[in-house]
């Protein structure tokens, strides 16, 4: 079994613990990443990892991040939604590394949807 | 798909939706019969007898749309090469797929990211667990996300520290890239 090191595990703990007593408590963002069979061959996996990518650069711990089903939409893949609290969802459609950078510094970091990426405002089931 | 590590996603996507709590992934190359082979077995909710006679049917599926194509897919990239997909599954038993590919034929997609295929299912459902084992040789690399969760003690293993940690172990460690 592969480990992380003890010095790893040491170092983010103590960080983790520090940042808590920061933490209001919740998440202020949510961002679901499409990940049906349609969202994975058109590269949802790679608009995952650069919102890990800009998630970690950005040092913000209260954004949550993860995946969903086929959102009925295969030709506008590779697609994401943006929630934050008390606000609807926002569905980003056609995406790539760069549209969802931008994204993530405009919409989830400055609290302002990128109109032209974006599909429609408001809730729908997915699958 | 791309590559296999694409399929691989897919298929664990479909065992988290099946509300599966653990996900075992195996990649073995075999040598002496020039395979590579995938496995991916979840304790999920399982298929009735029905459900899995359908199963490579493109455009049948349990979800409210009108095509099911991942598996259809994996079956003809499989077969592409010589390969073949099995799909064991039943009500409350889990689901056992795998696939075999002819790893020298010339139509084998390439293996790709698993590193990025794990990262993506511990980000995105981070409650579920995951092991990890590749197989060639006498080489062995397994990742258990329990025994991560176990020395993290109450650090959320989606916390962006610990995902770059893992990312950084992957990278290293998964020598499938081929």
């Amino acid at each position: 079994m592969a480990k992380l090191t003890i010095a790893d595990l040491k170092k983010i703990k103590e960080e983790y613990h520090a940042n808590q007593a920061l933490r209001e408590g919740g998440f202020r963002v949510k961002i679901t990443v499409h990940m049906g069979t349609c969202g994975i061959a058109a590269g949802a996996r790679t608009i995952m990892n650069t919102v890990m990518e800009e998630l970690a650069k950005s040092d913000k711990k209260d954004i949550a991040i993860t995946t969903s089903g086929c959102a009925g939409l295969c030709s506008q893949e590779p697609m994401a939604t943006i929630e934050l609290a008390g606000e609807p969802p926002v569905k980003y459609i056609a995406l790539t590394e760069e549209k969802m950078r931008k994204i993530f510094t405009e919409h989830v970091m400055g609290g302002k949807p990128v109109k032209e990426f974006a599909l429609v405002q408001g809730h729908e089931t997915t699958y | 798909m791309e590559d296999i590590s694409l399929h691989i996603l897919d298929i664990a996507e479909n065992s988290i939706r099946a509300d599966a709590k653990t996900v075992e992934i195996t990649i073995t190359r075999d040598f002496e019969q020039d395979l590579l082979r995938i496995e991916v077995i979840d304790d999920g909710r399982g298929m009735d007898a029905a459900t899995l006679a359908r199963v490579r049917d493109p455009f049948f599926t349990t979800k409210h749309k009108k095509t099911g194509l991942g598996i259809p897919f994996l079956f003809q990239a499989a077969e592409l090469t010589g390969g073949q997909v099995t799909v064991d599954s039943g009500p409350g038993k889990g689901t056992r797929v795998t696939a075999t590919f002819h790893w020298g034929h010339v139509d084998r997609p390439p293996i790709g990211s698993m590193a990025e295929t794990i990262l993506t299912l511990i980000a995105g459902h981070p409650d579920r667990e995951y092991i990890y084992e590749e197989r060639e040789g006498n080489r062995v690399f397994r990742l258990d996300t329990r025994e991560i969760k176990n020395d993290l003690e109450n650090v959320p293993i989606n916390t962006p520290e610990v995902l770059a940690a893992i990312r950084k172990m992957l990278k290293e460690q998964i020598k499938f890239e081929m």
